[in-house]
């Protein structure tokens, strides 16, 4: 066990052994970013294919190719990821810990999610994409040729066993890793929604993992499982796949109501209104959750009473979901608000949002989605929560948290403009998608005919997409244009939690000491009634910290060739893989790594310079 | 946070396996780890019962199981989690030496109840069950497949703890290791039971 | 500063003596429950095996005594019921919650006899 810093000089060694969770979540970040840009220029190339009626842009099996990949890499690749960056950056500084629980695990987990993104992309270039849509319902995806589905299984078996590691991780650093004082109910409500989000990534995922895997079976090894001739059956993927996903979408979601519920009241300047109310709604969301899958399979034919049950629990997720809307309302109301862009994207979730909420209670009525099923409603519905929701969290949380995670501020100005653009370009896009779900226009359709009167709104629609792509373009020039607005970026919104009590951006260990949290609101709690600074629940010593490793990219490495084997069969390469994989995990059992210690006096002078 | 040097012993603790906030990670950790594998097994069995109805005229459950000798396997399986617990009950008295031969009677047990297995699966394909004949069968083997993949992976998991810390006494870095492997074993004897239950007697009996 | 613990050094000791009784008991807990637990696998298995009983007493019965027994697996085995594992249980019994309804939703959901 050394006191000395292990770490080396060389910077890219540096960020590809890291175990740090601030430079993880920066690597999240950064991954989630990349596959957003992708996922919106596929975006793009279907709303120009669909601008006018019979254009010929694209042909159909890119259509289909472009139209699951977007699904996939968007939910999967960009949404899940970039709420990881912040749930790894933000979460272990709002608790007041150093690190989360398993540093090494953590690594492991963004790998995995990066090598299975990659993976999955691969499939463009060697003989298309996966093209049965994000939900790869079968037969159509069991009887699917050439090898796109099967990139598609091994790419998110990959990446969905990182987010099954990352979501154990942040559960228990939530419960083991607070800092003295800081009790459950006393966690910062983004802590609270990331940490039910990661209780429904537990439970989720290992049913997606088991319909990835018997798909996999039935492609690569002959498997029947769906096949109905010979006594398969095809419902059990869609209820496999839907007990995955739907929790999913509240992953998604939670996460973000959490930014939104740190954004408001520090810009209301007031505390978060029912604050308790806002933890059980959380909870119930992620209850329910759960018991709700099959309202995606209405039509599929289970039976009335199976609908009708279902139904229901469905529309029970609006009382939680409207605890939570009428609790941001009140702490808005009565506030001094300042309508800054982090701001602004809270205020433009409230509505947004709603409407996307209201369009599903209209989809649960299970007699109604008969009719709705397979239309542009349904399209309409989950880009406005989607969008609404989870995007319009990313970006608020990206306009709170930047000073902090990068040390400048974003451009204001560039932000609000950013913010109109996209609002409006989101509405123009969407808003018409109900009206041509209701005329009958299927969803996932390549083209569709001159007369059938939906060449207006689809081309209205398009224009909105650019819109949206205009406004985007513009936050990432001001990323780079703002880098120069470094004065007051430790505590520049005047914050309440734990993560502004320290340097923008943090000290490697965080804290120098652990603070001491005296309720609620730690840091508002001290401005107000203390004397602004956290007091520390240690004296100044020895602090200990993971020592960084190479092991996690070699492991996600030899899980990536594995892949590439099971997809071509080639067993001698699934064989190379595997054994990389299992030789590094074994490295990790037999080679004891215990971390190192900074001694006090490398902190004191931290301090000093600080 | 209670920082790994606030514990300052190296008495033996009560618990070592929990004394320190590794360990208590762990130990945390992996039983969440479980309560996702509950959902997996979950998965597996929901689709092994949806589908054992669909032999597509090749053998079915009733034609094949040989009910003794998955009783004599369960038996088996049952003794091997009795041996795990007296390894850790040793473990917490300081007994490196009971420790690693409780440990490695779990390990034989395993390696005895794998080998029934093996067989098991061969004799059913001799009889003409196999992996594609039928939904029945795809998902039969799916679901014992994966609980036997588990039980090797424990095999080799204990094994490389055992040879790794054959010399090393107990401490407050293998004593976590140890229990979690015991966990994990304890899991798997857990998920048996219940495929015992409902693959195999259902499968005879209803 | 204090030296750092090594946890690689291997504890020295006895266990105190409340410990080694509590230990005591807890082998002798555990080995009543594992005979136990091979009597219900027996009786579960007998009652298939033999054609004395019949299966619509059998079927039942042989599912309630595998969730017994899955149950003294977890509280006597895995030590589930000892103090501070809240958390534990919350995690474990939410799995099987959602693993039982994924096991109902595969059985009878599944398009075959409709609800």
């Amino acid at each position: 066990m050394s006191t000395a810093q292990t770490g080396s000089k060389n910077v890219i060694w540096d960020w590809l052994t890291t175990v740090d969770h601030k430079k993880i979540g920066i690597l999240y970040l950064a991954g989630g970013a990349f596959f957003f840009v992708l996922g919106g220029i596929e975006a793009i190339l279907m709303r120009i294919q669909l601008m006018f009626p019979e254009f010929t842009f694209l042909g159909a099996q890119t259509f289909n190719e472009l139209l699951t990949m977007h699904g996939t890499t968007m939910i999967f690749l960009a949404a899940m990821p970039l709420l990881f960056g912040f749930m790894n950056f933000i979460i272990p500084l709002q608790i007041g810990a150093r690190d989360v629980a398993f540093p090494f695990l953590n690594a492991l987990g963004f790998w995995l999610f990066l090598f299975g993104g990659l993976l999955l992309n691969v499939s463009w270039f060697t003989g298309g994409a996966p093209d049965a849509g994000w939900t790869a319902y079968v037969p159509l995806s069991s009887e699917s040729a050439g090898q796109g589905l099967d990139y598609y299984l091994l790419g998110l078996q990959v990446s969905g066993l990182g987010t099954l590691i990352g979501g154990i991780n942040f559960l228990v650093t939530v419960i083991n890793m607070r800092a003295p004082g800081m009790s459950m109910m006393r966690m910062p409500l983004f802590t609270w929604s990331s940490f039910v989000a990661s209780m429904l990534i537990l439970f989720a995922f290992p049913a997606l993992t088991i319909g990835l895997l018997l798909l996999m079976l039935e492609r690569l090894f002959g498997g029947q499982f769906f096949a109905v001739d010979f006594g398969g059956n095809v419902i059990i993927w869609q209820h496999l796949f839907w007990i995955f996903g739907h929790p999913e979408v509240y992953i998604l979601i939670l996460p973000a109501f959490g930014i939104f519920s740190e954004v408001i009241p520090t810009f209301a300047k007031k505390r978060l209104f029912g604050y308790s109310a806002m933890v059980f709604a959380t909870l119930i969301i992620g209850f329910l959750g759960f018991m709700v899958w099959a309202h995606h399979m209405f039509t599929v034919g289970m039976g009335p009473v199976a609908n009708a049950i279902f139904a229901v629990a469905t529309m029970a997720i609006a009382v939680p979901t409207g605890i939570k809307i009428f609790n941001w309302l009140l702490t808005l109301w009565g506030g001094r608000i300042r309508f800054t862009t982090a701001n602004l994207w809270a205020l433009g979730f409230i509505p947004s949002f709603v409407m996307g909420g209201v369009t599903g209670v209209m989809l649960a009525v299970s007699a109604a989605n008969y009719q709705f099923h397979d239309t542009y409603f349904v399209v309409a519905h989950f880009h406005y929560v989607i969008i609404g929701g989870v995007v319009f969290g990313l970006f608020a949380g990206a306009y709170f948290w930047w000073p902090k995670m990068f040390g400048y501020r974003l451009n204001e100005t560039m932000g609000k403009w950013f913010f109109w653009l996209f609002l409006i370009g989101f509405h123009l896009t969407f808003f018409v998608q109900h009206f041509l779900g209701l005329l009958g226009m299927q969803r996932r359709v390549a083209s569709y005919l001159e007369g059938q009167g939906f060449g207006d709104m689809n081309f209205v629609s398009t224009m909105g997409a650019f819109l949206m792509s205009i406004a985007f373009i513009i936050f990432l020039i001001s990323i780079f244009t703002s880098k120069k607005n470094t004065e007051n970026v430790n505590d520049p919104w005047d914050g309440r939690s734990l993560e502004w009590t320290t340097t923008s951006p943090p000290l490697h260990y965080n804290y120098p000491q652990t603070p001491l949290v005296r309720g609620l609101d730690a840091f508002w709690l001290e401005k107000y009634e203390g004397d602004g600074r956290m007091k520390a629940a240690e004296p100044l010593g020895d602090i200990h910290m993971p020592n960084p490793t190479i092991l996690p990219i070699v492991i996600s490495l030899g899980l990536t060739i594995a892949s590439f084997g099971f997809i071509y069969l080639v067993y001698w390469l699934i064989f190379v893989g595997l054994g990389i994989t299992f030789g590094a995990m074994f490295i990790r059992s037999v080679k004891e790594d215990h971390g190192h210690h900074i001694p006090v006096d490398e902190i004191k002078r931290d301090l000093e310079e600080g | 946070m209670a920082e790994q040097q606030a514990s300052t012993y190296e008495q033996l603790p009560p618990n070592p396996e929990t004394a320190t906030l590794d360990g208590r990670n762990k130990y945390l950790g992996f039983w969440f780890f479980l309560g996702g594998e509950t959902v997996l097994f979950g998965s597996l069995i929901g689709t092994y019962l949806g589908l054992r109805a669909g032999t597509a005229d090749g053998p079915g459950p009733a034609d094949l199981f040989h009910l003794d000798l998955v009783f004599i396997m369960t038996m088996i399986l049952l003794t091997s989690s009795l041996t795990s617990v007296m390894a850790i009950i040793n473990m917490k008295r300081g007994s490196h030496k009971k420790l690693l031969g409780w440990m490695w009677g779990t390990v034989i047990l395993g390696a005895a109840f794998l080998g029934f297995e093996i067989y098991e699966f061969y004799d059913y394909y001799q009889q003409g069950l196999g992996f594609g004949t039928s939904a029945f069968s795809s998902a039969f083997y799916a679901l014992v497949g994966t609980h036997g993949a588990h039980v090797l992976f424990g095999i080799l998991w204990i094994s490389t703890l055992l040879i790794r810390y054959r010399n090393s006494g107990i401490t407050l870095t293998n004593a976590p290791k140890f229990n979690t492997a015991v966990l994990y074993w304890h899991f798997i004897d857990v998920v048996w039971v219940f495929i015992f239950t409902v693959v195999y007697l259902l499968g005879i009996g209803g | 500063m204090s030296e750092h613990v090594d946890p690689t050094a291997p504890l020295q000791g006895e266990p105190s003596k409340s410990t080694e009784r509590k230990l005591r008991k807890e082998a002798r807990v555990q080995i009543v429950s594992y005979f136990l637990m091979i009597f219900m696998t027996s009786l579960a298995f007998f009652s298939i095996a033999s054609d004395a009983v019949d299966s619509s007493f059998a079927i039942p019965f042989i599912v309630i005594v595998g969730a017994v027994q899955v149950v003294m697996q977890l509280y006597v085995f895995m030590h589930m019921g000892e103090k501070g594992t809240g958390w534990i249980n919350t995690m474990i019994w939410s799995g099987i919650l959602i693993a039982a309804l994924t096991v109902g939703a595969l059985m009878f959901l599944i398009g075959i006899v409709k609800y």
